[in-house]
């Protein structure tokens, strides 16, 4: 099979100013000796869109975590803007699978709950401006008051999306945000997330189970391989932004999706 | 389905309207149904005892049952013995109730949220509660006394195992992806516990605290019992022992208010703080 346009690795630098570098990063858990992830080297950008896809357990959680400074490297450099990640920061934005907002707190008091946790509630009341531009951003102006209860699973992951948002963070951890969304939803709110990240001129981190997200999604796929986890492969996705969900007809969008999933095949049946 | 709906299709392809019934006992309200089964119990319980197919010292008629209600009440509303009696033992059940909930409270976030107390505390609380804890009523009868603080004391023994139960269980309510936030939003240890942990397992609590109104109130009638003193307990052993038995009905009856005004004190507390929980209500019937 001839490809027309061979489908790149990232191999050249774009020139772009790195946000988030790892390097040599390895992750050993002590208690069973099991090598989660084995000399892992990343770098992304300002403005990028980055994904890790990979089969269950192939560490991409770990590397996640890691990122988040949520759970220390064994060893490696793990450096965001500048600075090294040893714990968890505030210029990390992170979204998790669940919407997770609080019950008892409304829309918008869920919103700066970041800002109460670190700075009391006083700067929270005086960050309710910003969370209300951040409701209109994704179009629930009208439910600031509202409790999670009463929101639908989409509008409640749109209020998690402010709640990472409202300490600007310079990087976005998005653990398979919208997995637990039905398609239609899903679909809806990928384009949202893009269109939110190409408005702030966001740099962003997915974790994703589904090729066709990661793809209409990202700048950028790394495809895990599995004990010990690593990064196989960098492949680089060069469909025009922004993305329309029109595009998953294009035959480009087929030829990446394949090319990835012979890549995770690969590795699954080895 | 053809035995329960309807299938009427119109003339000329028109609509299938399709009328679901339901069954005639789902129908009748509530209170229609809660007097029915009151006067058909009542009823039963006249008949029975009419013709004499059980001796009136085991179980009297209900208007016997009546006649000593209205005596227990007259004596209540006039500010009688009783009404001492049943104020003791309210206050009995209080103060149990309060200590059940600060020693529970305490000892549930101790095995809860430390290591230490899981794995220290846990097996000896869990050893403890295993025993059948009335057995302890002479101990705190000696430790304590005759007077009302031996019965506050077993009343709250009994009502605390039920509250670190539930704190502790509630403390692990918080999903994996709710602690997560709290991390990564750099919140300390007390920050999760309270905002996090504390909040998302009240529910959690508050089916402990329903579980000890009732346990405490079993526990001051059992002191009470034991103990002899000036509660609505001993009124109760001294008219069975007189083998009064409408009386002990009468009173057994009042005494349930309390235990009930007790049990909807929580209830109402549950709905006015764990407002958010609208699903996790127990039962129908509250």
């Amino acid at each position: 099979m001839v490809e027309p346009q061979p489908i790149r690795s990232a191999t050249i630098t774009p020139p772009m100013r790195p946000v988030y570098e790892i390097e040599r990063l390895s992750k050993t858990y002590a208690r069973n000796r099991l090598v989660a992830l084995d000399n892992v080297n990343l770098t992304i950008n300002k403005g990028e869109f980055v994904s890790v896809i990979g089969s269950s357990g192939c560490g991409k959680s770990t590397l996640l975590k890691i990122m988040a400074g949520l759970m220390p490297p064994t060893t490696g450099r793990v450096v965001l803007e500048g600075r090294p990640v040893v714990g968890p920061r505030p210029d990390i934005g992170m979204m998790f699978q669940q919407a997770t907002l609080l019950p008892w707190k409304t829309a918008v008091e869920n919103i700066v709950l970041p800002i109460e946790i670190r700075e009391g509630r006083g700067a929270a009341k005086q960050a309710y401006d910003k969370a209300m531009d951040l409701l209109e951003l994704v179009g629930l102006k009208d439910f600031a008051n509202v409790y999670p209860g009463e929101l639908s699973g989409g509008m409640a992951q749109r209020v998690s999306i402010c709640r990472m948002l409202v300490s600007d963070p310079a990087m976005l951890l998005l653990d398979e945000p919208f997995s637990a969304l039905d398609e239609l939803t899903r679909d809806f709110m990928n384009m949202e997330l893009q269109r939110i990240c190409l408005e702030r001129g966001a740099t962003a981190f997915l974790v994703t189970h589904s090729l066709a997200e990661a793809v209409i999604m990202s700048d950028r796929i790394l495809v895990m391989k599995a004990r010990p986890g690593q990064i196989s492969e960098d492949v680089v996705v060069d469909l025009p932004r922004p993305r329309t969900l029109e595009m998953i007809n294009t035959e480009r969008f087929g030829e990446l999706v394949g090319h990835i999933r012979d890549l995770l095949g690969k590795d699954a049946h080895e | 389905m053809t035995d329960n709906s309807q299938a009427v299709a119109m003339e000329g392809g028109g609509d299938t309207v399709w009328v679901e019934h339901e069954a005639f006992i789902d129908r009748i309200p509530r209170s229609v149904a809660m007097i029915f089964l009151f006067v058909a119990v009542v009823g039963l319980w006249d008949i029975v005892t009419r013709l004499g197919w059980v001796s009136a010292i085991i179980l009297p008629t209900p208007a016997e049952t009546l006649d000593d209600l209205i005596f227990v009440g007259a004596n209540l509303s006039s500010g009688g013995y009783m009404l001492e009696a049943l104020w003791t033992t309210t206050l009995t059940v209080f103060y149990g109730f309060v200590i059940a909930l600060a020693i529970g409270f305490s000892l549930g976030v101790l095995v809860g949220e430390t290591k230490f107390g899981e794995r220290a505390v846990l097996p000896y609380l869990v050893a403890i509660d295993t025993m059948p804890k009335v057995a302890f009523a002479p101990l705190f009868i000696a430790w304590l006394g005759f007077d009302i603080s031996s019965k506050v004391a077993l009343a709250a023994f009994i009502a605390t195992f039920p509250i670190v139960v539930a704190t502790a269980a509630g403390l692990h309510a918080a999903s994996e992806n709710e602690r997560m936030l709290f991390k990564s939003m750099g919140a300390s240890r007390m920050q999760t516990l309270i905002r996090l942990k504390l909040l998302t397992g009240l529910p959690y609590i508050f089916t402990g605290l329903k579980i000890a109104s009732v346990g405490v109130m079993a526990g001051a009638i059992t002191g009470e019992f034991l103990g002899g003193g000036r509660g609505f307990g001993a009124l109760i052993r001294q008219s069975a022992s007189q083998l009064d038995t409408p009386r002990v009905f009468a009173l057994i009856l009042y005494l349930s208010l309390l235990g009930l005004a007790l049990y909807f004190t929580v209830v109402w507390a549950e709905r006015r703080f764990v407002f958010w929980n609208k699903s996790g209500r127990p039962g129908g019937v509250m």
